[in-house]
This record gives C-alpha cells, structure tokens and sequence, in this order.
C-alpha cells in the first residue's frame, strides 16, 4: 500500500447523495482479472454527459472528490477504490461512507475524510467558486485545509498509523501466527469443514 | 451487564486484543466467487504465500455465467470463470463450477450445504454476506484486499460495529412477506441507517419467519448500510439445519444445539440503538426510485421530491426511472419480471410466485432463476417448473442473472423491471435499466398483469 501523509491538491464537488458502487465502477467492469485499467470505468455512465463534473476541464487533474452522503454504498467491489485511485483520486471527503468502502479504501492508501454536512458543502461552495484552490489534507494532524479554513476530523490512531507507514496488513497479521495456531486448536469441535 | 448475539459471537472469536488495535477475528468459513477473488490470489501468488484454511473456504461460479444452457461466451467473463478454477485447483479449494449440483449463489450454497451455522462468522468478498446472519452467525462482505487477508491468515483485523435491535411486534399480516418487511425498514433508517452497527431482528414477527424469509431480511442488511444483520438461532434454525451434509451429527449436534441455545441476546442486554417496527401495519412495499430505502407502500402513489428527506437525490431517481410524483404505484407499466437472486431465489419464493402464477399467463418478459442447481432441482421435483412453463415464464439455470448487469442476462436501456432482487441503483440490471424491487408473489402478479400488482388484486379479477 502506497503510504499517505499529506496531500495537497485540487477539490472536485459532486453534489449526489449515496453514490452507490455501481455508480462508481458498474458491474461490466468488474470482470478484469488485473487490478490495472478501471480508471476507465469510473463513473462510467455519468462521464457520457459532457456536463457531468469529471468532464468539465476546470476540474482535470484535481485529486480530491468532495462527495454528499453515503458515498460507497452497495457492493463490497474494491474495484471502485481502484478505480477512484487510477483516476487519480488520493482523498474522498463527505458525510457518511458505506462501511466496506472505507474499509477497503484505508485498505489501499486511499484516503476516505469524514467531514459535518456544513464543512462539505463549504467546500464545495469554495470547490466551485475556484477550481483552483488548493486543498491540503493532512493526515498526521487530522486536518483539511484550505483557502485560509481549516476543518480536523476523526480517523482512529491505528488506522492512521497504518496508512502513514504504508503497511500491509497481512504481514501485521502474520507476526501473530502463534496466536492463530492457538486459537485454532479450541475451536468447537462441530464446527464445520468444506472437504 | 448481559450481552448481546451479536457481542457473544464477536467475543467468541477473538484471537488477540490489543489496546488502540482493532480485533483480530477468527474466520469460520469464508465463501468465495469469480469476480472479487481473482486479485487476492494473485496477491498471494506475489507474496509466496499459500491459502491458510483450504478446508474453510469454498468456491462457486455466479455472477457471470449464462441462465441458459452452453458454455460462456463472453470472452472476459469466461477468462474470470477460468481464472477462478485455476486458482482453485492451484491453491486446493473446493469449487463448485458451472453444471455442478452443488453449484449457485454464493450466499444461497452455504446454507444449503449446512456450511452457514449458528455462532460462526462468515466472510465472501460479497455484501450481501449478511445473509447468512439469518442464523445468528456474524457474517459480513469484505472487498479483495480483506479476502487475500483472510485466504493467507483466516483472521481478518476489524473493530466491533455498535449494535442496533430492530424489534418488529406484531405479525405480519396474509399477503405481507418477508422482503416487504425489509423494505419498509430501509424505507424507514435510511441507506445510511445502519452505518457502523451490527443489526439484531427481533420480535414476535420475527421468530415467526421461516428461515428462508429470515435469510431474506437479513441479506437486505447491507442496503441499509449495515454490514451485518442476525437473527437468534431457534427450533426453526435447528430444524432447518438438521440433517443437511455439513450440519453436526449425533452427539456434536446435541453440543452443537447446547451451545446455540446459549447465544441469545441476555435480557438484560442493553442495545446501542433500538429500532421499533409494528408488521401487523404493513402492506405489500415496493421502491420508486434509485436506492432501496425510495421505497412505498404499493397501495401508494410516487411521491413529489419535496416529500421525501432528500429532495434532490429523490428529483434524479424520478427523473432517471421516468416517474411524475402523483402516479399511482399499481399504473406504473413494467417490460421485465424477474424472481431470483440471494434475496428470493430460495424455494419457498419459487413455491410463492408458483401459486400466483398457476393457471395464470404472464404478459411481460419472466425470468425465473433458481439461486442453485439444488434448488432447481427441488422446484422441479415439485413440479413447480411446469406451472412456470405453463404461464409463459421462462425457466432459468442458477445463478445471479439479473440481479446484476455481469451476464447475459440485463435489461436494454429504459427497459423497466419489476425485480424480487436487492438492488435498485441507477444501472445495476443493465445499463439504464429502471428496476423496481418487490417480493416474489408481487412480482409473480405484476407479470400477470404488466402493472406492479399485489396477488390480492387478482383475485379480485376473478
Ligand atoms: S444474486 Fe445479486 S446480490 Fe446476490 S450475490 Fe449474486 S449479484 Fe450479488
């Protein structure tokens, strides 16, 4: 996983509630085997309107999607964290995530910032009024900046830590192997097998 | 304090805790398909590691393969389903592959194999894991990071969600089944309702539910944003699960019950949220709109965006399913009826669109898609296929099918549905499909008359 400290860049406002996962990456895609290439598929159906926000020039390049509530909802697809992330996406800030996505999101570096309802709509107001302005999310501090605002929010220490060391989760898990092994010899007995 | 099903299930599992760490969670059983499988493996191919629990994992073909009879002729489909037998065969984990009678829906095998057991957890790269809470076991999706997690260690790292009782009184009234009870309480917490809980049903209508009705509210869990939803085991969970190949036997089972026996929720457990629904009020519920709480009472008309609690999103959903607020729900025209998929693709929602549609002849385009080859066969040797022939449907081998846009079988663009699947999002049955969501015996009538119908109007027809 690619660590995240800080990251300075432009804000995209997509002013939808519950951006469900098939919005994000729909089901055609999801047949690839690779984990490359699904930056062409995200928000596939929306990008065929020229005027949907991603297509509009001002907003080429930026890497911080400013979402309404309940971004990530539905399917359990990691391929929608891919696909926002070979976009080109580092952070996703709104109200409420669906619980898998952020999950699967801090699984891959991919920032997901929980922000009050007021705070996100300010700055998509700001978003708006200046395509350029420059947002820092800073992970260390537990803080989104910009134009002179600033907004802290919640992560948990241990996820946070994590993603600012960039480290695998299963290498974490692995240094408890011993630990494993004993919980696997109480386990009850009845307990069933799929062989 | 006593503790709840869910909080005893969570303890239960518990390899190590650590202050400021999440949990590390033993994995009971971890189910796994073609489509969020195939970049885990390869992360363990990369690693050098192998699949911990081979014996705890098992395998199924689902999502893209073909309800009709023939090999997949999608080309990227079929390197997906190859891909997930190489693996397989490479890693040695159980697969059943397309043509299989152990074949289906992920979340339809588990139970049916009486793999799915009280008190376990349960994961598959899959939200529609909460399924198999129905029978009191923690079971919940994970994406493909959290699946190469679990194939290399069979722990998986996770905090424990807060918990929330939907306690639903009452009984629910002839006519109301269990998936219109799971709408109508997405309809009232919201997609967003459940965020960061575990849900426990509770309640007299409840225990009253079979376990395929329970496994039907349970695997809607997710669409209210909860990742896992449980019910407390029962004779009827017993009674379900005795007997089938991976259930316990002799004197396990007699532990086994003993021990399930104890998991309920203590009495003086204290919830962090509780939820109160009345079922003897509710009616036949469907959805309007573009996600699954835009849902209302058949007997309803499609609201005005001003009504609803999120007025802009509710103006998209109408505009994009071609609604006007005012129309009655029972006028809107439908071109596609489909029953199937893990919410009711089961028997008994095979045996509830059968009834409806005995004697009867459907008018629209009718899929109806066993969720296994087991199930296939049980229907067929009740003859409940024929009755289906008879009325003009078309009868499916297993598999998702149209509950998402994967395989061949999808809705054109504007083409409308009334689906007893899960998902009513922009596109999930193919792209610019607008798709109702109902129950088997709702979608049986609404086939018979080309109009979302409740069985209850048609005999009035008579
Ligand atoms: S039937 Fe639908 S919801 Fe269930 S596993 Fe298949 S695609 Fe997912």
């Amino acid at each position: 996983m690619e660590a995240f400290t800080t990251h300075t860049g432009r804000a995209v406002p997509l002013r939808r509630s519950n951006v469900d996962t098939d919005q994000i990456i729909p089901a055609v895609w999801l047949k690839q085997v690779s984990r490359t290439g699904f930056e062409k598929g995200l928000f596939s159906a929306w990008r065929e309107d020229p005027e949907f926000i991603l297509n509009q020039p001002a907003y080429q390049g930026a890497s911080i999607l400013v979402s309404g509530p309940d971004f990530g909802t539905g399917s359990s697809r990691e391929h929608a964290v891919w696909a926002l992330q070979q976009y080109g996406f580092r952070v996703v800030i709104a109200e409420r995530f669906g619980d898998i996505f952020r999950n699967n999101a801090t699984k891959m570096g991919l920032l997901p910032v929980v922000l009050p309802a007021g705070t996100v709509e300010a700055l998509q107001t700001a978003a708006e009024a200046d395509p350029e302005l420059e947002v820092t999310v800073d992970l260390g501090e537990r803080q989104v900046r910009w134009g002179g605002e600033s907004a802290g929010f919640e992560i948990d220490d241990y996820t946070r830590w994590r993603l600012m060391e960039g480290l695998d989760d299963i290498g974490l898990t692995l240094r408890n192997a011993d630990d494993i092994a004993a919980y696997e010899n109480g386990r009850q007995p009845w307990l069933p097998t799929t062989v | 304090m006593g503790r709840t099903l869910a909080e005893k299930v969570w303890e239960q599992h518990v390899v190590r805790r650590a202050e400021g760490e999440p949990d590390l969670l033993y994995i009971d059983l971890h189910l796994v398909h073609e489509v969020t499988s195939p970049q885990a493996f390869d992360g363990l191919r990369m690693a050098g590691r192998g699949v911990r629990r081979p014996d705890l994992t098992i395998a199924t073909e689902d999502h893209n393969v073909p309800t009709v009879l023939g090999p997949i002729t999608d080309p990227v489909s079929k390197t997906q389903v190859e891909t997930l037998r190489k693996n397989c065969a490479e890693f040695g984990v159980r697969l059943h592959p397309m043509g299989d009678a152990g074949q289906g829906v992920v979340h339809i095998i588990g139970p049916q194999f009486g793999l799915t057991q009280p008190g376990m957890t349960i994961v598959c790269g899959d939200s529609h894991t909460s399924t198999h809470g129905a029978f009191g076991a923690i079971a919940f999706g994970i994406g493909t990071s959290e699946v190469e997690h679990v194939l290399a260690t069979q722990t998986l790292p996770a905090y424990r969600p807060k918990t929330m009782a939907i306690e639903v009184s009452g009984e629910l009234p002839v006519g109301v089944t269990a998936k219109d009870l799971i709408l109508a309480i997405i309809a009232k917490i919201g997609t967003g309702g459940g965020q960061g809980y575990i849900v426990e049903y509770r309640g007299e209508a409840i225990r009253k539910l079979s376990m395929e009705g329970r496994m039907t509210v349970c695997n809607m869990s997710i669409e209210a944003g909860a990742r896992a939803g449980l019910i407390a085991p029962d004779e009827t969970t017993f009674a379900y699960l005795k007997g089938r190949p991976h259930a316990p036997a002799g004197e396990r089972w007699d532990a086994a019950v003993a021990y399930w026996k104890s998991l309920a929720t203590d009495e003086d457990a204290v919830f962090d949220t509780v939820v109160e629904i009345d079922a003897s009020t509710l009616t036949p519920f469907v959805t309007w709109g573009t996600n699954p709480g835009q849902g209302a009472p058949l007997g309803g008309a499609v609201p005005a965006p001003e009504e609803t609690g999120d007025p802009a999103a509710a103006r998209r959903a109408l505009e994009y399913m071609d609604l006007t607020p005012g129309t009655p729900l029972r006028e809107i025209q439908v071109d596609t009826v489909f029953v199937g998929s893990c919410t009711n693709g089961r028997l008994e929602d095979l045996r509830a669109a059968a009834e409806v549609l005995r004697g009867r002849r459907v008018v629209t385009r009718t899929l109806i898609v066993p969720g296994s080859m087991l199930v296939k066969l049980q229907a067929e040797q009740e003859g409940l296929h024929e009755v289906f022939k008879a009325a003009g449907a078309e009868w499916r081998e297993a598999g998702c099918s149209m509950c998402l846009g994967m395989n061949p079988d999808t809705l054109a663009p504007g083409e409308r549905s009334a689906s007893t699947s899960n998902r009513n999002f922009e596109g999930r049955q193919g792209k610019g499909g607008r798709t109702h969501l109902v129950s088997p015996a709702v979608a049986a009538a609404t086939a018979v008359t080309g109009k979302l119908t409740a069985p209850a109007d048609l005999a009035q027809e008579i």
